[in-house]
């Protein structure tokens, strides 16, 4: 059977949920070898955590490289395993990382790269949501081996328990991918709340919180989700870039989508209409936003957000 | 310091895109200097202007822009040129209409490495395509440093060195390098200048340089990859709307509890 790489993501040093969906959406077109890039000594501890998903084999392979040069030493070695695995298919995360990684991947095998797929089929036809939901795209790779980047939280991963044969393979970092050197490295601040891209429900403020982030927030953390904010609030200052939705900022696809004083221009909806449930909560009867929602509540969220999160809270109790 | 930004024309985010014959319809839309590309040129200014300017007889430094599109990109690239750039490079032919991330990286990587440049400079992502993908493929394609997805720049034009602060959602890191190198800028590092009056009248007297395939001696290979089919997404329909009179907060509760949300 033939095989289809995927890159393990991994999160504060465990597989992360997305391995297992690149996994699942990789076994229909192959048998899975989950690649582990680490650095000297600590492959088997990481490979360990690569233990959910339909994987037959991890491949470990170790560098200090990975540390110091990034995306640059990671395409390296992947497009060196391409070409000794010849694999149908390589599979990556899409998020800044895996994005820039196939793209030298790509360069490097002179293959064709598909980014953002939402799916994937066992014919490697990929889909895209393009043009903020709007269209749905269906390409193939004609090309080369297909690399593909897929979207978090977009396939429903299998989570069965998998007890896959794992081997090593050492590759030598070439020159090229050693001409920018990390100096230092800081963890994301994380805060406790779910990762904006993986979370299954985000709450988004916008220009209504008037700077005031508390209510959304609290309404966030009482459902577990992540919290987003809409341009004119990052703009403001009143949260940070890295939470931003919308065209320009992060595109996210939840189970529910809850958008709190943001009126939703396109650039907004932009990264979030492809949400499963939308709720609105804004003073205007008329922001355009309401005409996606599921549920739309014409009335300010500092008065509807706090009885909403007690009741949230009062019914886990 | 020779600098070279990469900036695309795109349909402006308020309008409504569609595909037609599996590629976006730009001809029905009105065409902008994409967004994200201001912060690059702002940023190839700034670190001109921090190091002697690039402005006037014998400046010691000059920044062009460089852009690959139909005739009409010219307009973009005129914006970026009242902004304070020097001169521009337009890449057009009709070969290559509707072309992938790797023949765009590859026509730019040919124009740049033509160039003779120190430091390459692009946004993060076009707002059409939204791949992220040109700048990470041109450092592979030219050989170069990647710099990419920098929230600071800190170049040193005597010791041909340049240091950025990288933040994506992976965290913080501090990355250093040598010229040359290809930079990748987000939407925070900067506020884009707008162009003024001056700046305005100016860049009408600024070349722009067009350009078609066989000039820049490249050769195009077949598409990568081909859109199978593109289908318009049904428009979501607007659901249950309520008032708050009091209750909207039980009401939104009552709402997730019966979609099985909580």
């Amino acid at each position: 059977m033939s095989t289809v790489l995927i890159l393990s993501d991994f999160s504060a040093d465990k597989a992360t949920k997305t391995t297992a969906e690149l996994a699942t959406a990789a076994a229909r077109i192959g048998e899975v070898t989950a690649v582990v890039l680490a650095a000297p000594g600590e492959g088997a501890a990481l490979a360990a955590t690569v233990n959910q998903g339909p994987i037959a084999k991890v491949l470990i392979v170790e560098a200090a490289e990975f540390a110091t040069h990034g995306v640059a030493a990671a395409a390296d070695a992947l497009a060196q395993l391409v070409q000794s695995h010849k694999p149908k298919a390589l599979l990556v995360a899409s998020h800044a990382f895996g994005k820039e990684v196939a793209a030298r991947v790509a360069v490097a095998t002179d293959s064709g790269i598909i980014t953002d797929a939402v799916d994937i089929d066992s014919d490697l036809i990929a889909t895209q949501m393009v043009f903020g939901g709007s269209t749905t795209v269906r390409s193939s790779v004609n090309s080369g081996t297909p690399v593909v980047t897929i979207r978090p939280n977009s396939i429903t991963a299998d989570f069965a328990a998998a007890s896959p044969a794992i081997s090593n393979e050492n590759v030598a970092i070439g020159d090229n991918a050693k001409k920018s050197k990390i100096s230092s490295s800081q963890p994301p601040v994380k805060g406790g709340r779910p990762d904006l891209t993986e979370a299954n429900i985000v709450i988004s403020g916008g220009r209504g919180t008037d700077g005031n982030f508390v209510p959304v927030e609290a309404f966030a953390d009482a459902l577990g989700a992540a919290v987003g904010a809409s341009r004119a609030a990052t703009d403001a200052g009143w949260y940070p870039h890295s939470h931003q939705v919308g065209q320009t900022g992060k595109t996210v696809s939840p189970a529910l989508y809850v958008a709190c004083g943001i009126s939703g221009a396109i650039q907004h909806r932009a990264g979030m209409q492809t949400s499963k449930t939308i709720v609105v909560v804004n003073k205007d009867p008329e922001a355009p936003l309401f005409e996606i929602a599921d549920f739309g509540i014409v009335g300010d969220l500092f008065a509807v957000l706090p009885p909403a999160t007690e009741g949230v809270l009062a019914s886990k109790a | 310091m020779k600098i070279a930004v990469c900036v695309k024309q795109v349909p402006d985010s308020w309008a409504e895109k569609k595909m037609v014959n599996g590629r976006l319809d730009r001809e029905s839309v009105d065409a902008v200097l994409n967004d994200l590309d201001e912060y690059a040129v702002e940023e190839a200014l700034k670190i001109a202007e921090a190091h002697g300017g690039n402005d006037g007889e014998g400046a010691a430094h000059s920044v062009t822009v460089i852009s690959m599109g139909p005739e009409r990109a010219t307009e973009a690239l005129r914006k970026a040129l009242s902004m304070g750039a020097n001169d521009a490079i337009l890449i057009s032919d009709a070969s290559l209409a509707g072309s992938d991330a790797l023949t765009t990286s590859k026509v730019l990587a040919k124009v740049i490495s033509d160039g003779g440049y120190d430091l390459v400079i692009c946004g993060t992502e076009s707002t059409d395509a939204r791949m992220s993908v040109v700048p990470a493929m041109l450092s592979a394609r030219l050989g170069w440093a990647q710099l990419t997805f920098a929230s600071e720049v800190v170049v040193n034009p005597a010791a041909s060195t340049i240091s950025i602060t990288r933040v994506t959602e992976a965290g913080v890191d501090k990355i250093d390098a040598s010229f040359p190198a290809v930079i990748s800028v987000v939407e925070k590092i900067n506020e884009p200048r707008y162009p003024s009056f001056k700046g305005i009248m100016a860049a009408k007297k600024k070349t722009i340089d067009t350009k078609d395939v066989a000039a820049i001696g490249v050769t195009l290979d077949s598409a990568w990859s081909v859109v199978n089919d593109a289908t318009p997404r049904p428009p979501r329909a607007a659901g249950q709307k309520v008032t708050d009179d009091g209750n909207g907060g039980a009401a939104l509760v009552t709402f997730l509890a019966e979609k099985k949300l909580i």
